[in-house]
């Protein structure tokens, strides 16, 4: 397998040849908050607005069965790319959104008129299992679902090098446990989710298993066949697709007993004044016109990813995560938030510099062109349970290269020669 | 726009040596602000006797910009009154949303004129406004 050639497609992303600050060449390590966009994005969507814009499933005419066949081509592109089936393939606005009609499968399934045999009834005698390490997005629907429904949220810990600590997992998952949603890989420590231990749990006590793989799947190859996990997630923009679309895969016979979130055009087989009969999945789930045009923008995406590969893909963050660790934790006072083994962690890497507060940092950084992010990174219980109070996030993507990493290694230390730390 | 005229040696000053940063009793006033986008906080104490800001006293976790404009903004508004503080608090806003177009009168603001540069980088504009807005918040609960 040839390694890839960056250069090459760097020339894809005009982005990544603009100037920044001071006369500085862009360095863009922020790509697990949103990835840039090839040429292929850009020109499938303005392709699709300019020449074949129609509502799909809708109408008797060219263009609508040009737009219909453009939009379930990208979810035969999305199945396949997942090794899913492509009546599990749902596109939503976003993974937030995926992951709440998740939840709120589960709430409508458990008020109002019950359905207490429905694998989505929650009441106040079960539990729901999250962990420390979750995003807002994976936390806060299933926080609410908790509140709602009465139900415990119970959670995994974060350990001192900030992966999910599983020690008590035969404890935390039971009998009684309706859903565990965690995520892949951690948008702050980049540590990597150990998917099978969990899921030999989760299919013992007969549970559901929601993965939140927006960390993951723009990184690595992720086959759902393989995986034994019920629902999964990933965003289109941080997959170098376009804003406004997110997957939610799910296995069919599940989502054949969810209720949907969302009601109104299109998601039905029937409907009366004052009743309705849902359509069968995926319909049933994308109520409204769809969002063509950023679905076939995110089936471009894919196609680049698949063309790149993404074993060269992983296989180059990895290098370039090694390059970083070595140089990073070289610099005195610099601490990694997150594991240190390559092992077992992806190309999301946190850290603290003792005496720069992460903004200040971030400002150094962003006086050389260097565009990383600082906070709490939407997670702020695992900062809390990591006695950090925000950290600088450097996170790398198929387009960035080694002398990139050397850029944001000696601008760290300047940093530290400019608050003279 | 150098990072030397944005980071002034008085915010770095400050920043390693803050004023006011210890939470002090007796107090009228606590009020507790936080910039959810960032996890910065500040705790701020306030005490007014006779329409004067008799004690004001801080703590809390954040940036060099933060930080400094709070320790900054109490030395200002310590020992003036209350309608004069919260006048100058006006101003540094006023300052703070110019998008950098001009400096701040440093016969009134002094030291907090430092923090023009701060002006012309949105994203830390909140940082150098927390201090301020905490006070704010205590000066109109104080009565």
């Amino acid at each position: 397998m040839p390694a890839l050639d960056v250069d090459l497609l760097r020339a894809d992303f005009p982005i990544l040849s603009r100037i920044v600050r001071n006369g500085h060449k862009l360095i863009y390590l922020d790509n697990g908050a949103t990835a840039q966009k090839p040429y292929s994005v850009v020109d499938a969507e303005r392709d699709f607005y300019l020449n074949h814009n129609a509502a799909a499933h809708r109408g008797a005419h060219l263009l609508a069965e040009e737009a219909t066949d453009a939009f379930e081509g990208a979810r035969r592109t999305v199945a396949s790319f997942l090794t899913a089936q492509v009546d599990e393939i749902i596109f939503t606005k976003s993974a937030t959104e995926s992951l709440n009609a998740v939840a709120y499968g589960f709430l409508n399934s458990s008020i109002g008129a019950q359905d207490t045999k429905s694998p989505f009834y929650v009441n106040s005698s079960m539990n729901i299992v999250v962990s420390e390490l979750e995003h807002h997005a994976n936390l806060l629907p299933w926080q609410q679902l908790a509140q709602r429904t009465g139900a415990t949220l119970r959670w995994f810990p974060v350990d001192h090098q900030g992966r999910m600590n599983l020690q008590d997992i035969n404890v935390i998952i039971d009998e009684k446990t309706a859903v565990v949603a965690l995520t892949h890989q951690s948008n702050v420590t980049g540590a990597i989710t150990d998917v099978e231990r969990i899921s030999k749990r989760v299919r013992e006590v007969g549970s559901i298993f929601v993965l939140d793989a927006c960390q993951s799947v723009p990184h690595f190859g992720v086959d759902v066949s393989a995986l034994d996990i019920d629902f999964l997630t990933f965003s289109g923009h941080k997959a170098l697709g376009p804003t406004g679309v997110g997957v939610l895969w799910g296995r069919y016979e599940l989502l054949e007993q969810m209720p949907p979130m969302l009601t109104g055009g299109s998601m039905i087989e029937s409907t009366t004044i004052d009743s309705a009969k849902f359509a069968a999945p995926p319909k049933r789930f994308e109520a409204g016109v769809p969002n063509m045009a950023q679905v076939v923008g995110l089936s471009a995406a894919i196609e680049y990813l698949n063309n790149v590969g993404m074993f060269a893909i992983e296989e180059h963050e990895q290098q370039l995560t090694a390059r970083a660790l070595e140089g990073l934790t070289a610099i005195p006072g610099l601490t990694i938030v997150g594991p240190t083994d390559l092992k077992e962690r992806g190309g999301v890497l946190s850290f603290t510099v003792d005496g720069i507060h992460p903004h200040d940092m971030g400002q150094v950084l962003d006086d050389k062109g260097i565009a990383v992010r600082t906070g709490h990174h939407c997670a702020w219980p695992l900062m809390q349970s990591m006695k950090v109070q925000a950290t600088t996030r450097a996170s790398f993507y198929l387009y960035n290269t080694a002398h990139e990493i050397d850029e944001l290694i000696a601008g760290i230390i300047d940093a530290k020669r400019f608050f003279k730390v | 726009m150098s990072l030397e005229s944005l980071y002034q040696e008085i915010i770095l000053d400050h920043y390693k040596n803050p004023h006011y940063k210890e939470l002090h009793a007796p107090y009228d006033v606590e009020v507790h602000h936080n910039n959810p986008s960032c996890g910065d906080e500040v705790t701020l104490r306030l005490s007014v006797e006779k329409g004067i800001v008799a004690s004001i006293s801080w703590n809390g976790v954040g940036c060099s910009i933060s930080q400094a404009s709070t320790s900054i903004m109490c030395d200002l508004v310590n020992g003036s009154s209350k309608v004069q503080g919260l006048e100058l608090e006006r101003l540094f806003l006023e300052l703070m949303q110019s998008k950098g177009n001009f400096s701040g009168d440093v016969e009134v603001l002094e030291d907090a004129v430092a923090f023009s540069g701060v002006a012309k980088y949105p994203a830390r504009v909140k940082c150098a406004l927390l201090g301020w807005m905490a006070f704010r918040d205590a000066a109109l609960r104080e009565n």
